[in-house]
Parts: C-alpha cells; structure tokens; sequence
C-alpha cells in the first residue's frame, strides 16, 4: 500500500496516521530490523528507514550519534532497501541526497521499488533540484516526498506541494532532529498554510515525542511523525532485545496519542 | 594552451550552476535565507555606498591594495623564474580571509542582523569573522573543529580576545567539514537573526559566488600591480585550494586572459596515493557536500571521507564549484602538493626572503617552484601568498624539530 493511501485510510478511521523513524544499522543491521517491525506492530503505520550519512547537517546530536555509530559498524544503502523490503508496513526511505546521488538515481528508484520500498523522502533536495528524481520516481511509481518550513512562502509551498506525492512532510520549526519539550507553535500554522494550497496529505515532523505531544499534532495534521523518541529509546537499552520491546512500547504510546486528538481542530 | 576552447567571458558566471556543478542541496528551511542573501549581495554589490565604505575599509583598516613583493632569492630555487608575491599576509588579521569577512559582516548590517556565525579550520576566517564583528558591533559564535583548535591554539586565544564565541565541535573528523556541518545547524535554528558567515567559496548559492565577488580584489589588484612591475601578465598563477576563496580570488582577473595559466595546488597529505590527503579535484568524485555538487573526497557509497593535511586551513573534502568546473572545461589546472614538499617551500621562503608564509599557502610556493623551474629565466610567476605563517610555528617547531637542543643551526 502507498504511504497516502495509508494515511488517507487512518483519516476514515477518525484519527491521524502514526510515521516512525529509524536508522538502519544502529545499533546493527538486524537490530535496526527488528526495531523497524516493533514499531509497526506497536501501531505504526508508515516506516522511514534512514539512511546513515557521514555529514547529517539536519539531525541533532541523538540521531548524529546513532548514525555516526551505524557507519562505524559499515551500514551501506543496500542495508536500507533491506530494512525496506523486511517491514510490514508502507515504507520509505529516508536520505540525505548525495548518497542517492552516488548510487545512481535511476539505480536508486528501481532497487526501492523492487524492494517494495513506497518512495523517499528528501530532507535535502529541494523541488528545485529534483527533476532526475521526479523522472525516477515517476517510472517506479514510488512516492516523492519533499518539506515544508516556517520560512516557506506560499510560492515554495505550492512548489513543494505539486513536486511531492505520497503526503507533503511539515517540519514544524527551525532547527534540527530531536525531541523537544512543547510541541512548536508554528507547526499548525504551517500545516492550515499548506492545506490552503494542496490536497495531498500534510504530516508534521521535529520535535514530537511523546503519547501527549502526539495528539496535541493530531488534531490538526494528517500525520505525526517521529525519530528521536525511537532513537533514545534503542540507544538507552541495555541490550539489543530490551531496545526492541522499548520502541514499541513508545511506538504504543505514540499510537494511542494519534487515536485521541487533543484540542479542538480549528 | 588551456582555456581557448572557452569563447565566452568566463568572468561574466554568477552560479547558481557552473555547468554540472554548484545548486543547492540544503533544507527547505534555508532557502529564503538564501533567496534573500542572493538579492542582497547582488543589490550591495551595485550600491555606491555599500562598495565606498569597503572601499574605504578595505584602505584604512584591512590595509588594501597589499603589495606585490618580488622573491629573487626565493626564484633561484624556481628555475630562475621571476617569482611575484601577491602579499595577502599583511592584511590586517593575516590573510585573505578578512575581503570576504569584511564583504559579509557588511552584508549582514545591510540585512538588518545581529549575529553572525562562522566554521574555521586554521582560524584565519575565524579570525576574520571576529574581527569584523567586533569592528561593526555584531554578535560572533565560531566553529571550530577540537582536532584544530589544538593545532591552531593561537587562533582560539584571538578569536575570544576579540570577543567571539569559540565552539569545539566534537563529531565526525572534528575538522573543517564538522564545525561546517555544526554551523548550518546552528544557521537553520537561528536565521532570524543569523548570518552564516561563509568563509570558503562552497556551500549553497549564493555562497560560492559571492565569497568570490568579496575575493576578486586580490586578483584586481595584482593584474594591475604585474602589468606595472613587468609590462606584461604573468605566465602561471598559483593559489592554495582547499575550499578554494584565496585561488578563486586571484584567478577571477585572469579567466578571461586565456595566455594566464592558472594553477592550484591542492593539499597532497601523505601523497594522493595513500588515500591521506585532501586533493579532492585530484584524488576526490562528483558528490554534493554542504550544499553544492562538486568533487567530494567520498567512499564507494557516497560517504565523505576524512581529509589529511597538515596544514588545517587545506584539510577539507571539497572544492569551491567553481573550480570544479574551471578543471573540467580545463581553464584551470590543480595538483596535489603533499606535506613534504609544502614545508620544504616553507622553509625555503623564510630563510631566502625572510617572509614566514601560512602552511596553505606553502603550498603555492611549492607549486611555483615547479612552475617557475618549467618555465625558465623567461618566466613570470604570480604566487598568492594568502596568509601569514604565526599560526603555524607550533606545527613548523615540531616538523623541523626545532625546539630541541643544538636545532636550526
């Protein structure tokens, strides 16, 4: 199933769909595995595997750690596609451009989609520079998701909005990946500014970590998405099973967030 | 001859592309921050008023136009060659940095911030930033690599004297390309605010671009001060390239001068065959590193690998886009000088003119000794000597061994 089709069927359900990050390979490939399927039977809906990089200029310190210690232990991309064809659920791929750009872009599109791999997102190519990518992803028919900002103007909005299918990923305030302690207030301005100008399902992203933070982004986005809780969750084991059976008792948490809303929705 | 396949002015690119290289790999969330950079640097750089108080700057404080020196001494150990000094040291603050940083901490006035913040390797263009700063009462936090902030240790202590906050980053090599990825973070969370004080010609558009309109006055001048000492142009430019602000800076006057050679010399570390260097034209592939596609020194699956040099102003895993593109169409020419063969430039330039250059630029004087010796007697060679060599006598003392008993003699 599509990531949209997915979300869309979360929404008939009354609730908002739940997004969970991991990277592959941290702690280990197999791990990173497991995690990944814990999540989704602690009631995730869509996976994005990450893709360790070895300048990740968009994660803080918890995801730049785990990944840092993926690469040390010699995750590759191929690990990604994987993770992608082992989780039961709609998945992603998560990546830092250059290295789709090294493995080939048209390579890419037809190794994720045999992989049963629902499309990318592509936290650091804009629409702007995407026109390989689009043309990949159009012949796979995998799904392209693209961001959204505070900063974003109604023109880069629409732009984002047209070049992306799947949904349309809000990252709700300025700065980089961790967990905060009150959700951004500027991600539900955001998200009433791209529902203005696109049909496509709008899922909030950075800073939502925990069951309450969850629903108060329920009540007005399509989707919660969610990484470092995950992160913490593994990092802070003391050993690989222990990490398993704790992201998906966050995955659980987060799950009944989404299913009570908190707020009225505007 | 290279460059002549070339009809169009080469001066005349302003990015965002410099044919397959440059764009803007970044996060959504900095692109307005860009666009708004981009219109203006652009309206500043066509604003009479913004260009007279550089100008002015640039004349009583940086210490602009820097003088040409001529290195007779120096050339009897390049092939007889007349040898000319492009004398970016004695800029106030010690190196080329300060155009650029002045250019910028400018810019950020103009765009109504307060804070400006900045990576460095050697502590040049930390240096600069701070200073600029200071100077025009902004707001300065730098990012340093902790593996430089040991071996440039007397940076650090001038940084914070100046004011600056001086920030260890602890990831990845702890190097250039970390306290880079450090900033942008820092630049997404704040760039209300903040200027991302850029001091390489790299990064996203505008960056490269940019950096180079700050830089071009070295190559400006220097057209003007060779045609005045020799009555012709140089044969051979030579520039240290890491980012590549110094080589870019020096070369701009000459693109269109398809008689100029121009030549940068890359980092060669323990020598490009031993994968410990940082000659990433030479020795790197076409990837995309913070924010532009370039030559990007990388694995097999895309990930950046670590840089060697000894020298921390050169220890970075890419290239401006712009000279990417110039070794591409074959304008500019780029080889690696390892280690060893930067420090014997080194030493042969302090005892011969009695001038202590930086390591990076050390190794332009080893590039134009080869240049200089291809050439012969007949030849002119224009060197950038872009900084100052203080901030290296820790690394020179223990290469040469000179704190031990008996030594130097």
């Amino acid at each position: 199933m599509s990531a949209r089709a997915t979300i869309e069927q979360a929404r008939r359900e009354g609730r908002a769909a739940l997004i969970g990050y991991l990277p592959v390979g941290f702690p280990d490939v197999a791990t990173s595995v497991a995690a990944m399927r814990a999540m989704v039977a602690g009631g995730v809906d869509v996976v994005e595997v990450g893709l360790p990089y070895s300048d990740p200029l968009m994660d803080g310190p918890l995801i730049q750690r785990a990944t840092e210690a993926a690469l040390a232990g010699g995750v590759t991309p191929a690990d990604g596609l994987t993770a992608v064809r082992e989780v039961a659920a709609p998945a992603l791929v998560m990546t830092y451009w250059t290295l789709v750009d090294r493995y080939g872009v048209a390579r890419f599109a037809a190794d994720l989609a045999a992989a049963g791999g629902a499309g990318a997102i592509t936290p650091d190519l804009i629409p702007d520079e995407a026109a390989a990518w689009h043309a990949a992803a159009d012949d796979h028919g995998l799904d392209r998701v693209h961001l959204v900002a505070p900063t974003s103007t109604p023109e880069r909005l629409t732009l984002a909005a047209r070049s992306s299918r799947g949904f349309l990923y809000a990252a709700s305030l300025m700065g980089v990946t961790g967990e905060r302690d009150v959700v951004s207030t500027t991600a539900k301005d955001l998200v009433a500014r791209a529902k203005e100008v696109t049909d496509l399902p709008v899922c909030v992203g950075l800073g939502v970590g925990t069951g309450t933070q969850a629903a108060e982004v329920a009540a007005f986005a399509d989707g919660v998405i969610v990484g470092s809780a995950f992160v913490r969750a593994l990092m802070d084991a003391p050993d690989p099973a222990s990490g398993v059976a704790a992201v998906e008792a966050v995955a659980r948490e987060l799950a009944a967030g989404v299913r009570k809303p908190s707020g009225v929705e505007a | 001859m290279h460059g002549q396949a070339v009809r169009t002015p080469l001066t005349g690119r302003t990015g965002p592309y410099f044919g397959g290289f440059g764009g803007r790999f970044i996060p959504e969330a900095l692109v307005a921050a860009l666009e708004e950079l981009d219109a203006a640097y652009r309206d500043a750089l066509s604003d009479p008023d913004f260009m007279a108080r550089l100008d002015e700057l640039h004349r009583t404080y940086v210490g602009r136009p820097s003088v040409i020196t001529e290195a007779p001494r120096f050339a009897r150990h390049a092939g007889g060659a007349r040898i000319l000094l492009k004398r970016e040291d004695l800029n106030h603050t010690g190196a080329h940095k300060i155009n650029n940083a002045m250019g910028q901490a400018l810019l950020t006035l103009q765009m109504g911030k307060t804070r400006v913040i900045a990576e460095t390797g050697a502590g040049q263009h930390g240096v600069a930033t701070a200073t600029a700063a200071a100077l025009l009462g902004l707001d300065a936090v730098v990012y340093m690599g902790e593996v430089d902030m040991r071996r440039q240790e007397l940076n650090v202590v001038r940084m914070r004297l100046l004011g600056a906050e001086v920030i260890p980053v602890t990831s990845g090599s702890r190097t250039l390309k970390d306290a880079m990825n450090e900033a942008m973070r820092d630049w997404v969370t704040n760039v209300e605010n903040t200027h991302y004080l850029i001091g390489s010609a790299a990064g996203p558009h505008p960056f490269p671009t940019m950096v180079r309109a700050f830089q071009q006055v070295i190559g400006e001048e220097a057209r003007r001060q060779v045609l005045a000492l020799a009555g012709r142009l140089p044969d051979v430019v030579c520039a240290c390239v890491g980012g590549g602000s110094n080589a870019i800076g020096i070369f701009h006057a000459f693109l269109d001068d398809p008689e100029v050679e121009l030549v940068g010399l890359e980092a060669g570390g323990d020598g490009v065959e031993t994968g410990r260097h940082a000659a990433s034209v030479s020795g790197g592939a076409l990837g995309i590193l913070h924010g532009n596609r370039t030559y990007v020194l990388q694995d097999a699956h895309g990930q950046t690998m670590e840089s060697h040099s000894i020298s921390a102003g050169l220890d970075y895993p890419g290239v401006g886009p712009q000279h990417a593109w110039l070794h591409d169409i074959g304008r500019a020419r780029y080889r690696p000088v390892d280690d060893a063969a930067a420090m014997e430039a080194f030493a042969l330039l302090c005892r011969t003119e009695g001038i202590i250059p930086a390591i990076e630029s050390a190794h332009a004087l080893a590039g134009a000794i080869q240049e200089g010796r291809r050439l012969g007697p007949d030849g002119i060679v224009l060197v950038n000597l872009s900084g100052r060599g203080d901030k290296d006598v820790d690394t020179a003392a223990r290469y040469f061994g000179l704190l031990e008993e008996g030594s130097g003699s």
